[in-house]
């Protein structure tokens, strides 16, 4: 860990957006810690640029009570200590998954590593990575998701119906991280609170 | 309150529905005093555009007056604003260039999936059109809540009636903006296609731009008049043929700049345009462009193609070749309304721009389905039609 994920790829891409999906077993075997002994590994990059310094990011991503605010899917986080917290998170059929999650290495303004321990719902790890933008535009966010889809294939449809499919809510995650961090709010297209809690946008 | 809701194709209700509210901190809520129906507007009644839901409350062109606010506004009520149909955030790399249409922050996070996939990025909300942009609630409507409102509405000065202003909120951006992509140099002539509003008012903008002729292209003879009256030269597409007279009154050269502001539901029995129609209904192609293929068929060598027209989709049969060998230069966008609103309002206000002649027709909220069927139905002598929430119906 430490080292970014797209060392061993033949060209400059990150390694999630490769077509060779033996290279990205390989690679993950090496580069982060595998959570689980499964196969079905799933590995997600999402890359979003912030217009805001590095340092103020990643002290709001590091409080991870914070991180609720943005991510959709996530009920509640407790932090547990200072390198842990127990994540609680939705699921389709109304259910919730959960994990405690530590801190495996991290870089002040720089990248956070995680993985979940033992006995998580949906085993997961990853890390976050805070760059400067060139030319003065601000900081470049990279999340790097490796996890265990619940019941494999089938699971992983099935949160797909839901739209809680990661890839998908990686995307939409950092999108509002980047709208709270610029804008101080998060972008709704509801017109009154009745709406906006029936998800109506 | 009530509202103008889309039901459907040609199907649009004035529906009472909940009130809008502040969501979020840089919120207002606006009482609508004047709305139009924009040309836009009729790509939605035609039901053209996709990601539509029964119920979305449509208009984009609205003004009026500040009611209520979220603690990070910097409006004050009582205050008296134009909106522009564009909601972006004012703080991302794109609004610090000006570039409000290409907003990162407008569209709620969700919302964005789907221009991601069709555009490769999202753009900046908008109002009451569609999904797509956002799903925000339009302007045709008692009261409208302004996302942003710290960095969008624009300040009317008491004394200025709504005519006067009402369109900062697009059509006269769009129009601007439109001459200014054609980068006009003194003593171009100017071709635009198209006289409905965004055409006029990019005639009247290429003019204060040092066009020396302006060339207007219709086959409404109230709107080719309307563009006469403002010094263009017409050609009525359905009398003449087009390029051959574009060509000759250019003394051979064509057109140093021209401008679509047809789009996508380009009128006339046109081959490509028939084909176009036929894919369009098939879903082979989404986009009729016959005025966009015979702009740069006539544009002169090196010239400039500017093209405000709506464009949702793919095409084919785009002259790329024409397009190519020729050294032509292409600029067009969802206009960046927030960046032309200040320098516009004080043109008006100067008396070098008037907007006001638009104005064929004038109704009460409450007949608003008429005035879309109107609009749609006679655009020879319906060139605008303004909607007054606080306006009596009329005596049958």
């Amino acid at each position: 860990m430490g080292e970014t994920l797209d060392t061993p790829q033949r060209d400059d891409a990150p390694l999630a957006t490769s077509k060779d999906s033996a290279a990205v077993d390989a690679a993950t075997d090496t580069l982060i810690d595998k959570p689980g002994q499964g196969d079905a590994d799933v590995l997600v990059g999402r890359t979003v640029t912030i217009n805001r310094p590095r340092e103020e990011l990643f002290a709001y991503w590091r409080d991870f009570a914070n991180l609720a605010t943005f991510m959709e899917n996530v009920e509640r986080i407790d932090v547990l200590d200072d390198r842990r917290s127990h994540w609680v998170v939705k699921a389709p059929g109304g259910r919730t998954v959960e994990w405690t999650s530590a801190i495996t290495e991290e870089r002040d303004g720089s990248f956070i590593a995680w993985a979940s321990e033992d006995g998580a719902d949906v085993p997961n790890s990853g890390r976050i990575d805070f760059r400067d933008a060139q030319g003065g535009r601000g900081t470049i966010v990279t999340a790097t998701i490796l996890y265990d889809p619940p019941a494999g294939a089938i699971g992983k449809l099935i949160a797909k119906m839901f739209q809680r499919e990661p890839a998908i809510q990686a995307r939409r995650d950092l999108r509002r991280f980047k709208q709270l961090m610029e804008t101080g709010e998060i972008a709704t297209g509801a017109r009154n609170k009745r709406l906006q809690d029936e998800g109506k946008n | 309150m009530r509202a103008l809701a889309w039901h459907g194709k040609h199907d649009v209700r004035v529906d009472t529905v909940d009130d809008p509210e502040i969501l979020n901190p840089r919120d207002a809520i606006i009482k609508v005093t004047s709305t139009a129906i924009c040309g836009s507007d009729l790509h939605l009644y035609d039901g053209y555009i996709p990601t539509m839901m029964k119920g979305d409350i449509l208009g984009h062109e609205f003004m009026g007056e500040v009611v209520e606010v979220g603690p990070k506004s910097t409006l004050k009520m009582g205050q008296r604003v134009v909106v522009p149909f564009t909601i972006a955030c004012g703080s991302c790399y794109h609004c610090g260039k000006h570039q409000y249409s290409a907003c990162d922050n407008g569209l709620p996070a969700d919302n964005q999936d789907i221009a991601q996939e069709l555009y490769g990025q999202p753009m900046s909300g908008l109002f009451g059109y569609s999904h797509m942009t956002g799903g925000y609630s339009g302007g045709q409507a008692e009261y409208v809540r302004i996302p942003f409102s710290d960095v969008g509405p624009l300040v009317i000065p008491e004394g200025i009636e709504d005519e006067k202003v009402l369109f900062l909120s697009d059509i006269l951006p769009t129009g601007w903006m439109a001459a200014e992509n054609a980068q006009i140099e003194p003593g171009d002539t100017v071709a635009v296609w198209g006289c409905g509003p965004v055409g006029l008012f990019a005639v009247q903008s290429a003019f204060l731009m040092g066009a020396e002729r302006v060339i207007a292209i219709d086959h409404f003879p109230r709107r080719l008049e309307l563009a006469k009256k403002f010094g263009a030269e017409t050609i009525n597409f359905e009398e003449t043929r087009t390029y051959e007279a574009l060509m000759e009154m250019t003394g051979g050269i064509g057109p140093d700049a021209v401008i679509d502001a047809v789009g996508l539901e380009a009128h006339g029995f046109f081959v490509d345009n028939v084909i176009d129609q036929i894919k369009a209904s098939t879903f082979l192609g989404t986009d009729r462009i016959h005025s966009i293929r015979q702009a740069i068929h006539a544009c002169r060598k090196g010239g400039r193609v500017s093209m405000p027209a709506v464009y949702g989709g793919f095409v084919d049969k785009f002259p790329l070749g024409a397009f190519m060998e020729k050294g032509l230069t292409l600029k067009t966008g969802q206009t960046h309304v927030q960046h032309y609103m200040p320098a516009l309002l004080n043109a008006i206000l100067e008396g070098k721009i008037d907007t006001t002649f638009l104005i064929s027709h004038t109704l009460p909220l409450e007949d608003a389905p008429k005035g879309y069927k109107m609009f749609h139905d006679n655009q020879n002598e319906v060139t605008k039609v303004v909607l007054k929430p606080g306006l009596a119906l009329a005596a049958e």
